[in-house]
């Protein structure tokens, strides 16, 4: 076939694993083709159909910034058939990656601007890789905040940027846990999301928010969001739906006429609000 | 649009599938199997139905088979090898009637708008269409509502009409129609002066398109409707299987050891699993809003993005509904509701 199979992977090496959390890992790929490593381009917000042979495909963002070429990161919680299988591979092992697909992250048009992250839980994977993507750029944007919540202490995921980003001068982090999820040396913020987001009161002006979280999570701190000033403009946060194409073809994501996978999955409040509550 | 226009006889339909064949390529043509009608790949035009409306399954399984490899892959190791399919054989559709032809264009624009579907593409390429014009039609059909007809030339190569002689008027359209006439020109005489008109079968308009489309956007916040209409479905997906025009997919792995093929295979929204997450939460959770979706997705959300209906008007949904659901009848009420 003269045209390229678009449902074709890019084989990709497993060259490593990180624990984050009961259930989660995180790993990084390397392209087993040189050249198709380095033509491969992508933006903050994007995601993948991430394959395993002979299991199937499923749907994870890119965890890694595009500042960082050579390789890209998943962070994934091991659900069903698919992440299960994932989850089994070991170091040096191969799976397939298709992509980037999606919309991304308008990161161009915020220079100049404070960036405010929101995330809760399993959710920080794709807001991560816009906070690596802004640090990596740090003098474009100013203030940096970052409020991150899971249910406990195990369940934060990076934990070792978490601490790496709370010894930067140029950010500031808030991590929380649900009230019971701390452990004795816990430092860190105890509440839920939006209550703390709602304490640390950050300014609006001039400053986009990014959320990403469980949907009560969501809903709970759009309010605030509302509250402290931030328009549905201004705030950002990415869709999840059963996806199979990635493409626009298999029908599988709509939401009335929109396709999560080529219209989303990055969607500002506004547009959310033009979407039908149900579908 | 049309080339020229021909008498090809009854008679050298058979002599025709002899150089079609001759010439490498595989003929798919209407095969009665007890009272169900497929169609499949024929050896002889004697071996295929005689008489019939409609056939039961659309032939968009030329284009966009059932189930399909999307590649095959090879474990060797810790390493993995890809296999893409071959081309796919020249192939030449007999029989289909003018809505089966027109859905190639819907198929096409679901796979070829951004991301180029090749492996569609290239069926697509390979794929000739000598289409039956209607002489007959039943109480489903509504092409003529959604913009076709009888003896409707669009999507075909060539259109033949059976006329009183019971020979064919051929109507050349297109540059593949153009290169089958020419592996045998002997049987393509001269046309007689007759006018096809009056052999197609009547069908009338059953609906207004216009008010149906202008209503649907309000309709979609009417549960009520979607509530009662979809009150019989069983969500068994019969409706997607055999419609021309439905393209949602899904895609499986199948494996034996150290070898495996990533799969294709049709899909319908009718399904509660189409939407349903890992997490077990379904932003679909009920069958009404699952039939909402395939009314609003065909003749709405396409017609927005693709620029085409998701929907031919061949009747098969409705007539293979084993709940007997009536696509035409619910059709027709969203568009005369005040
Ligand atoms: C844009 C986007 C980004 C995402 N990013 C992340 C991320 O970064 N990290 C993360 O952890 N998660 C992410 N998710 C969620 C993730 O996609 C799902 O958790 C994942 O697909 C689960 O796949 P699975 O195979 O393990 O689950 P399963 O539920 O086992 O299966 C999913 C697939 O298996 C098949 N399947 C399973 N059961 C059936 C059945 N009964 N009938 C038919 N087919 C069946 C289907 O092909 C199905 O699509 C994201 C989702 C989206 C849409
Ligand atoms: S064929 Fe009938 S019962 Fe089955 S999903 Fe379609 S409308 Fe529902
Ligand atoms: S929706 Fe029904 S009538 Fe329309 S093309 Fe499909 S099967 Fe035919
Ligand atoms: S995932 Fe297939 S259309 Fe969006």
């Amino acid at each position: 076939m003269s045209e390229p199979n678009i449902y074709q992977p890019f084989l990709m090496r497993i060259d490593k694993i990180t624990e984050e959390a009961p259930l989660v890992k995180t790993f990084k790929l390397v392209f087993v083709n040189d050249e198709e490593g380095k033509k491969f381009q992508f933006k903050a917000g994007q995601f993948g159909e991430y394959s395993v042979f002979g299991e199937g495909e499923c749907t994870l963002c890119i965890a890694s910034p595009p500042t960082r070429p050579g390789y890209i990161e998943c962070t994934f919680r091991q659900a069903g058939r698919v992440t299960g299988a994932l989850a089994g591979k070991e170091e040096g092992e191969i799976i397939g990656f298709r992509g980037p697909y999606g919309n991304t992250f308008p990161l161009e048009q915020w220079q100049g601007k404070n960036l405010l992250f929101i995330a809760g839980g399993i959710a920080l994977p794709p807001l991560r890789c816009v906070i690596w993507n802004a640090l990596d750029l740090r003098d474009r944007f100013k203030e940096i905040t970052v409020i991150y919540g899971a249910r406990s202490v195990a369940d934060l995921v990076y934990k070792q940027e978490l601490e790496e980003w709370a010894k930067r001068g140029d950010l500031k982090i808030l991590t929380t846990v649900d009230p019971g999820g701390e452990t004795p040396d816990w430092k860190g913020e105890i509440g839920f999301v939006p209550a703390v987001l709602e304490k640390a009161d950050p300014i609006c002006e001039n400053t986009v928010a990014l959320v990403c979280g469980p949907p009560i999570m969501i809903k709970l701190t759009l309010p605030v969001l509302a509250k402290l000033g931030f328009s549905p403009e201004n705030t950002f946060t990415t869709l999840e739906n059963r996806m199979k194409c990635g493409i626009g073809k298999c029908g599988h994501c709509m939401v009335g006429k929109y396709f999560v996978c080529k219209d989303g999955p990055v969607f500002t409040l506004a547009q959310l609000n033009q979407l039908p509550p149900e579908y | 649009m049309i080339i020229e226009k021909k008498l090809l006889k009854q008679d050298s339909v058979e002599k025709l599938f002899a150089k079609l064949k001759a010439d490498g390529r595989r003929i798919l043509a209407p095969k009665a199997q007890g009272d169900e009608i497929f169609f499949e790949q024929v050896a002889s035009a004697s071996e295929m139905a005689k008489d019939y409306i409609q056939t039961t399954l659309s032939p968009k399984g030329a284009v966009f088979p059932r189930v399909e490899a999307l590649f095959r892959y090879q474990m060797e190791g810790k390493d993995v090898k890809i296999e893409n399919n071959s081309e796919p054989q020249p192939t030449v559709i007999f029989g289909l009637r003018p809505c089966d032809a027109a859905s190639f264009a819907i198929l096409n624009s679901v796979f070829s708008w951004d991301y180029q579907d090749s492996q569609f593409k290239s069926r697509l390429a390979q794929t000739a269409a000598i289409t039956v014009s209607c002489s007959r039609a039943d109480e489903y059909c509504f092409c003529t509502s959604v913009g076709g007809s009888p003896g409707d030339t669009k999507g075909s190569d060539i259109l033949l009409t059976r006329i009183g002689s019971g020979d064919y008027l051929a109507e050349i359209l297109t540059e593949k129609g153009k290169a089958m006439v020419t592996l045998a020109p002997e049987l393509f005489a001269e046309a007689p002066s007759e006018d096809k008109e009056k052999y197609l079968a009547k069908v009338p308009v059953k609906f207004d398109l216009k008010k149906l489309t202008e209503k649907l956007p309000e309709a979609f916040n009417n549960n009520e409707l979607w509530m009662e209409q979809s009150l019989r479905c069983l969500g068994c997906g019969a409706c997607a299987f055999v419609c021309p025009a439905c393209v949602c997919f899904d895609i499986q792995d199948e494996s034996k050891r150290e070898s495996g093929v990533r799969l294709r295979c049709w899909d319908s929204c009718g399904f509660s699993l189409f939407t349903a997450h890992t997490s077990g939460h379904n932003p679909r959770p009920v069958q009404s809003q699952r039939w909402r979706q395939r009314v609003m997705h065909k003749f709405s959300y396409f017609n927005d993005r693709q620029k085409y209906l998701g929907c031919v008007g061949c009747g098969r949904c409705s007539r293979k509904c084993p709940a007997d659901m009536n696509l035409l009848e619910h059709l027709k009420a969203i568009a005369e509701a005040r």
